[in-house]
């Protein structure tokens, strides 16, 4: 007996890379639905990876939205269910953080704002993998893409990781969470959570990408749990407005730790100027250690 | 029919063995395995195989799926699994 749920509803097959932290994501988050849930998905690495007609690696019923959409696809289907009186079904809206955060910023205010009874999963690889790594409104900052590249007069993306966690709780919605794939338990919790509260909710899932982030597939969990023990990514809860369940973190390692195994971040351990930038990305984990009080004693 | 592409039968793409991609295989010492189930939780492409040996419950590797990523060994508290170069 396996401790977590044995059953697939996001099955192997899929075209994911090898060490894919998405479908790693994926998987445990469909191991916290139950078998009469309806999912929609933006377009993104989820999609085609897990749709090449005519197959599928889904186990429940999944709609394949447009990039922009996914929420209001979802917000349409519950919608439609609530007028036909089933309101046994979850509905989940899927989307990465391009499909989310920038493209799929609208449709998702709209469905957070009408209350509908749906649990939207953000899938966090900060950037657009699929079209190739192309830098969103999610890719943290210093880090190179091929529309930030790192050069002779850049450090990479010079914004910081806009924060859409807070944006969805800006809604005055029941429940918003951060997870992470390094802790499948609490990422279960939360997406089980999401979807028996009643009204949008809003969870979103930090999901390393070996392609994107240039590391290698091995070291994906390991990344993840990084970014958590460096105060870089925080997990927690915020429920009814209210921050709850913030984990801790004993001994916050120096976030070079995070970002030394990422290509992505190369050039700030070997461009003068370097050690600046990431003293800036340092202060962001120092200042979310401070928000949060993650430190623990 | 509605306009707008299908797909009737769930969960097909298991017709596609990405096995195929694999370089490095995880090989799985299962008298050090204790069977704690850490790299099924982490196995992206869901090809960890509960079974039993000896009495105990271990974790082997479906070789139809499992592309070689190397986060089970990676993951392994017990350092049952080790990445080897595959021969084909």
């Amino acid at each position: 007996m396996t401790r977590l749920e044995k059953k697939e509803r996001f099955t192997s097959g899929h075209r994911a890379c090898g060490g894919c932290g998405l479908a790693l994501g994926a998987r445990l988050a469909m191991k916290a639905v139950d078998d009469n849930s309806i999912a929609t998905c933006a377009t993104g690495c989820l999609e085609v990876t897990s749709s090449p007609y005519p197959q599928s690696s889904w186990k429940i019923p999944w709609l394949h939205s447009l990039f922009e959409n996914s929420a209001a696809v979802a917000g349409g289907v519950e919608a439609a269910l609530r007028a036909k009186g089933k309101q046994d079904i979850n509905v989940v809206a899927q989307g990465g953080d391009g499909g989310t955060v920038d493209i799929g910023m609208r449709s998702l205010s709209g469905m957070l704002e009408r209350g509908h009874d749906v649990a939207y999963i953000c899938y966090d690889n900060e950037a657009y993998m699929n079209t190739g790594i192309q830098r969103s409104g999610s890719t943290p900052m210093n880090a190179s893409t091929t529309t930030s590249p790192a050069g002779e007069e850049s450090f990479g993306n010079e914004n910081r990781k806009k924060n859409a966690l807070k944006i969805a709780a800006a809604h005055n919605i029941p429940y918003v969470a951060s997870a992470s794939v390094a802790y499948p338990d609490d990422l279960i919790e939360k997406v089980k959570k999401a979807n028996e509260i009643n009204g949008p909710t809003y969870v979103q899932i930090h999901t390393p990408c070996p392609t994107g982030w240039g590391h290698e597939g091995d070291i994906t969990v390991k990344l993840a749990r990084l970014a958590v023990e460096t105060g870089l990514w925080v997990l927690y809860e915020r429920e009814e407005g209210e921050i709850k369940d913030v984990k801790k973190i004993k001994d916050r390692k120096p976030v070079e730790e995070y970002l030394k195994p990422q290509k992505r971040f190369k050039h700030l351990f070997k461009k003068e100027g370097g050690e600046e930038r990431i003293q800036e990305i340092q202060e962001i984990a120092d200042s979310n250690a401070e928000k949060f009080h993650l430190d623990e004693e | 029919m509605p306009n707008f592409a299908s797909i009737a039968k769930p969960g097909t793409t298991e017709n596609y063995k990405t096995g195929s991609w694999r370089v490095y295989v995880p090989v799985l010492d299962k008298d050090k395995c204790i069977g704690c189930e850490r790299c099924w939780e982490f196995c992206p492409d869901s090809s960890k195989i509960e079974e039993e040996y000896e009495g105990d419950t271990i974790f082997r590797t479906d070789l139809d799926y499992c592309k070689g990523c190397g986060i089970c060994a990676e993951e392994c508290p017990v350092d049952a699994l080790e990445m080897e170069l595959e021969e084909k």
